[in-house]
């Protein structure tokens, strides 16, 4: 029958030539359609004898499957090649840049101030806050200066030529010891405290400059005395700077709102020529320099804040936040603080989930 | 307060070094600020002695001189200053010594060929004074071969820094006492030398204002000459910081710097009738010895005679009776003076001086005749001249105040034991007097502190002159008492508020910045309007430090948008700066009413031209709005309730900025592109987006704040079974009708089916009529127990439709 041996060399001739994938379809459809040459063939079993079916079938057969098994196959070979173009088209240059999501950053005085808290609150002190332009009485009288103390001079305060119902004089904050007595009147005793908050004096130059940041302390109980205080720093200061060999000076001095005065001074080493706290000040390489100014609080500024002062005693701290800052993060100009450079601010500024924590150390490696 | 070695050695026995009295002065509370020792600068140079000059066979102006170094054979060394010659002892700078102006290191060198082995040296070169004319010429007796700072008499200077409390540590002899009460030497009793009146006081003396001046001591001393001081008092004052003057100003400045003690001498011809101190009249005007004239008033006290007033006392003398080179006749005053009428005089005069420093701070008031009998000697010892009796008007306080103390104060407050003997000692040392004990064993102590410490006012001045003497670093740290368990949470909601805020502000991408807490006056007006409840008008200062910063900031926007163009100018193309801060309103009682605020400047380029967009994309309003209801959301404001409504104020693009508010009244935030005009007044020539959050504004959530133990669980909820499904309604609506008005009502038109409305297309154009816009919106249907089925979702869709209606909206076909 070397018609079926024909149509079956023609047939698979022509599949593995198809160059396209509608091509083997259409030959699909022109073999094994319904009105296709291998199923005419099939038709024709129908009306043969059981003889000639006997022999015709199965090469009818045998030829419709080595057909249906062709087309698969070219179809495989042909969509296989189609994907292999489609995806070599599709080839991109990756090493062009990917879109850009901005950078933000928290800036180093909020981050250190979260640091302080995170400290503080292990130690059980919470966060008392005051209002920037206060009265002279809780930023002098009530702190032990009265109108006629040469310490108000020294001050150098920002004034307003308003006065408060009580006639006080308006002024800007000089530190954040107001808040002591605001939070003693509002809280009374026993009591733990740190205010941070901006501050304000009419001092400008390379180190100084009219507002900054202070974060005052205030423990008032029973029976607190200066070994309290000195613990208190040094805890702080080890926690802050994480390193243990931090060694503190305490000098006695004046503060009008405390007695004792205390001021601390702190050792560090010049390393790469910046001052690195740790060690004490007297070793060779080392020096001391002042950190922050304390004291036992001042009977008169117990019975301002309300307490009786044969009841409590207690001490309080004052310390710069951006000088800490400062010291731990190594920037050397107070000023680009407050000028939002972002060039500065993406440089010493700490990541949204740079969120100080104990059990992580507070502090962000560099 | 500045003090040689020597002077301080007058009144302290010791052998101590200079570190160790240094050391000791910052233990006990007298900082040193510094200490200058000339003789550092003044190693390597010695006495030498010049045996031959000859010309220098190259140069007409140079010598070449052999020099006699006291030691070894003569060093030749090149010299060019006319007066060197064989004979001169002079100072001799050997290679190796560092000259002090200039700072170079001397070398052995060849000067025009001919070796040099050092330098002789001139006044100005040692920085010793001005003269540069030629070398140094000794005495021919100069002992050669010895370091020249030996022989100078070298006197290092001590820096000091006195505490306000402390007014007798300003001056050396208290400085002395508190070294000597640790330790560090014994101090010599002061020298005093009465000298009795040779003739009566030819001047009435008088106080009219016993409580501003208490006492008023004087004598004349006449047929004085008033040239210079002697060489050791005029170094003392110059080491002090002090022009020497005249011998007569030269030695009240010399008493006051050595005991803390100012006096005044006046030209006894410039007084005509009775010396009087009493009160100024208003208006009576006085030229200080500053050349300044000053206008005083009745507070305050002056010094007069029949024509006027002549010194403002305690604080500065007047140039007309001053003391001059003429002065043969002089009246000496020392006076008490009340602290505090010093005080305010000097401030309301807006003059400082030594002596207003001394006198504010309280001056000894038992030191009235010592300070004259020490004036006297050394008026008498240096100007000559005869001493006429002294007259003593009125009388100065006591001074002396008893307070009760007890020895074991020291450890309750104090922090350290210290036996109560050892404390008797130190205070007794310190001028102190136990002069009472009571108690069954001696426990309670009635001490008297020394009229030079006014200090002293209660028990806890007494620890701290134990705990100082004593030592501070002699206390030991003490753990404060722990709260059992873990800490405790200490922040409070606002504080919570602001740290999430900051971080929430920073991950998304902008920069924390801190900007000034005043602004220049235009700015702060600028941004006045707009904002709630300024009240009556902003804080402006009244001694600002310069006009860029006179203005308590009513908005966080004006600090930013500085710092955007200083970031812009600096070629910033895009920039997300945030700042979280109070804006400073008028209270109640004329108190402030500061609030916290957070503001976000978004200036420039949003995003960079680029390969996959092309080019740059500026931010827009859509911008700020995203950032201001993504930071409320995080702030937990309710969100889905906020309207959007107009009025951002006129910092802001009239069309482009919008506010978000709670009900009418209760605005959160503003946002939206800047006007025109604010951005041509901060000098910004890049479009800007601002967001203003106003976080006192934030309704508090409720149950959250500091919830005891509890709080934390979230309401019940489980996903529901079956699956939301979606439908899309476009409508026809007059153009003007804000979008957000139709999602509103859309949103709401059938609560307990459809869970959100979100708007997609805004159309205008082909189809859609003039005037009109088409608004398509996407709802989101929640079924509950069973499936919807076609009536069902007709009854919403019905639902929607009517609801849109009633705003004009007609449901496109």
């Amino acid at each position: 029958m070397n018609d079926i041996d024909t149509l079956g060399s023609d047939a698979l001739g022509r599949i593995a030539t198809a160059q396209d994938l509608d091509t083997v379809e259409s030959l699909r459809v022109a073999f094994l359609g319904k009105q296709g040459s291998i199923s005419g063939l099939l038709k024709t079993l129908g009306g043969m004898s059981p003889e000639e079916r006997q022999a015709e079938g199965p090469r009818i057969h045998a030829l419709r499957e080595s057909v249906t098994a062709t087309l698969a196959e070219r179809k495989a070979a042909l969509e296989g090649a189609a994907l292999e173009a489609r995806l070599a088209a599709e080839r991109i240059d990756l090493t062009l840049p990917a879109p850009e999501a901005p950078r933000g950053s928290v800036h180093p005085v909020s981050q250190v101030m979260d640091e302080l808290a995170e400290i503080f609150a292990d130690m059980g002190f919470s966060v008392a806050t005051g209002p920037e332009i206060e009265d002279d009485w809780h930023n002098f009288t009530a702190l032990n200066m009265p109108e006629s103390h040469p310490a108000r001079a020294m001050h150098d305060t920002f004034y307003f030529p308003d006065r408060s119902a009580e006639g006080r004089e308006m002024l800007l904050r000089t530190h954040t010891s107001p808040v002591q007595i605001r939070a003693m009147l509002a809280q009374g005793a026993p009591l733990r405290i740190i205010a941070p908050g901006r501050v304000y004096r009419s001092d400008s130059d390379a180190t100084h400059t009219p507002m900054f940041h202070q974060i005052e302390g205030l423990v008032i109980d029973k029976g607190i005395h200066l070994g309290h205080l000195k613990w208190t720093l040094e805890t702080l200061l080890k926690a802050f700077f994480e390193r243990d060999d931090v060694v503190l000076r305490l000098r006695p001095s004046y503060f009008p709102f405390t007695e004792p005065s205390v001021e601390v001074d702190t050792g560090f080493a010049f390393e790469g020529g910046r001052r690195v706290v740790g060690g004490s000040g007297d070793e060779p390489g080392h020096g001391w320099m002042e950190l922050l100014g304390s004291g036992m609080v001042n009977r008169k500024v117990l019975e301002a804040g309300g307490l009786d002062p044969d009841e409590w005693q207690g001490f309080a701290f004052g310390v710069g936040v951006d000088r800490l800052a400062m010291l731990k993060y190594g920037m050397n100009d107070l000023r680009a603080f407050f000028d939002g450079d972002r060039r500065w601010l993406a440089h010493y500024g700490f990541a949204a989930l740079d969120v100080p924590t104990l059990s992580a150390g507070v502090g962000t490696a560099a | 307060m500045k003090f040689t070695l020597s002077w301080l050695k007058d009144f302290l026995d010791t052998e101590a070094t200079v570190e160790q009295i240094a050391a000791r002065l910052n233990a006990i509370g007298l900082e040193v600020e510094g200490v200058e020792n000339p003789a550092e600068k003044l190693v390597g140079f010695r006495i030498a002695r010049v045996l031959t000059a000859e010309r220098h066979p190259n140069a007409d102006k140079l010598q070449v001189l052999s020099v006699d170094t006291g030691d070894g054979p003569p060093l030749q060394v090149v010299c060019g200053a006319p007066n060197a010659r064989a004979g001169l002892v002079g100072v001799l700078g050997l290679p190796g010594a560092v000259v002090p102006a200039g700072g170079f290191e001397l070398k052995k060198s060849a000067i025009r060929g001919v070796e040099s082995n050092g330098m002789m040296c001139s006044t100005r070169e040692l920085e010793l004074g001005e003269d540069h004319e030629g070398i140094i010429e000794l005495p021919a007796d100069a002992p050669v071969g010895t370091a020249f700072a030996d022989w100078h008499g070298a006197d290092p200077v001590f820096d000091v820094a006195i505490t306000p409390n402390r007014p007798d540590c300003m001056g050396v002899y208290g400085i002395a006492r508190d070294l000597a009460a640790a330790g560090l030497g014994t101090l010599k009793p002061v020298e005093l030398v009465p000298v009795s009146g040779m003739f009566d006081c030819p001047v009435e003396i008088r106080t009219d204002d016993p409580e501003g001046c208490p006492a008023f001591y004087g004598r004349v001393i006449r047929s004085v000459t008033n040239g210079q001081s002697p060489d050791w008092m005029q170094a003392r004052l110059k080491a002090a910081g002090m022009r020497p003057i005249s011998a007569l100003v030269d030695v009240t400045n010399y008493v006051m710097l050595a005991f803390g003690r100012p006096a005044h001498a006046y030209d006894l011809a410039r007084l005509t009738g009775a010396v009087v101190a009493r009160r100024a009249r208003d208006g009576e005007g006085v030229t200080a010895l500053n050349g300044k004239h000053y206008l005083l008033d009745h507070e305050m006290t002056g010094i007069a005679d029949q024509a006027g007033v002549h010194d403002i006392a305690g604080i500065m003398g007047g140039e007309h009776s001053g003391c001059g080179e003429g002065t043969t006749d002089v009246l000496l005053e020392i006076a008490y003076f009340d602290p505090q009428r010093i005080a305010a005089t000097g401030r309301k005069l807006n003059l400082t001086s030594d002596a207003r420093g001394r006198f504010e701070r309280g001056v000894d008031p038992q030191f009235l005749d010592a300070g004259l009998d020490l004036l006297t000697d050394l008026v008498l010892r240096i100007c000559g001249g005869e001493a006429s009796a002294v007259v003593r008007a009125g009388t100065p306080p006591s001074g002396l105040r008893t307070v009760h103390y007890a020895p074991a104060l020291v450890a309750t407050l104090g922090g350290v034991d210290v036996p109560a003997a050892r404390q008797q000692a130190i205070l007794e040392s310190l001028g102190f007097c136990i002069v009472a004990t009571a108690g069954e064993t001696g426990e309670e102590w009635a001490v008297t502190a020394p009229g030079w410490r006014p200090d002293i006012a209660g028990a806890p001045d007494i620890v701290e002159e134990v705990v100082r003497i004593h030592g501070l670093d002699r206390i030991e740290s003490v753990p404060l008492p722990r709260a059992d368990g873990i800490a405790r949470p200490t922040a409070t909601p606002a504080q919570k508020l602001e740290r999430r805020l900051r971080r929430a502000a920073a991950a998304r991408g902008s920069h924390e910045a801190v900007t000034w807490s005043f602004l220049p006056q235009a700015e702060a007006e600028a941004f006045a309007e707009g904002v709630k409840d300024s009240g009556d008008g902003l804080w402006v200062l009244a001694n600002p430090i310069s006009e860029d910063m006179k203005v308590m900031r009513p908005s966080l926007l004006p600090g930013l948008l500085s710092a955007a163009r200083r970031n812009v100018d600096r070629g910033a193309a895009g920039l997300r700066l945030f700042e979280i801060g109070r804006r400073y309103l008028r209270g109640e009682g004329g108190k402030s009413d500061e609030r916290l605020s957070l503001a976000v400047v978004l200036a420039g380029e949003k995003t960079p031209r680029g390969h996959a967009t092309g080019k740059a994309v500026s931010f827009d309003a859509f911008d700020a709005k995203a950032e201001a209801l993504a930071l409320l959301a995080e702030a937990g404001a309710p969100v889905d309730s906020l309207q959007v409504m107009g009025e951002a104020g006129g910092q802001f693009h009239p069309g482009q900025s919008a506010t978000l508010q709670l009900g009418p009244k209760t605005v959160l935030a503003r946002f939206g592109m800047l006007h025109p005009a604010t951005l041509k007044a901060f000098d910004l020539a890049v479009p800007v987006a601002a967001v203003e959050l106003f976080l006192d504004a934030i309704p508090a959530k409720r149950g959250a704040a500091n919830t005891q133990g509890g709080g934390f669980a979230r309401t019940a909820y489980a996903p529901p079974a079956l699956q939301a499904v979606t439908r899309d309604f476009a409508f026809l609506v007059p153009a003007e009708l804000p979008a957000g008005d139709l999602v509103r009502v859309v949103r709401a038109a059938d609560k307990a089916n459809i869970v959100a409305a979100r708007l997609f297309d805004d159309f205008r154009g082909a189809g859609v009529p003039e005037g009109h816009k088409s608004l398509a919106i996407e709802v989101t249907l929640q079924p509950g127990d069973k499936s919807y089925g076609e009536a069902d979702l007709k009854d919403i869709a019905d639902k929607v439709t009517a609801a849109a209606a009633k705003l004009g909206a007609q449901l496109r076909g």
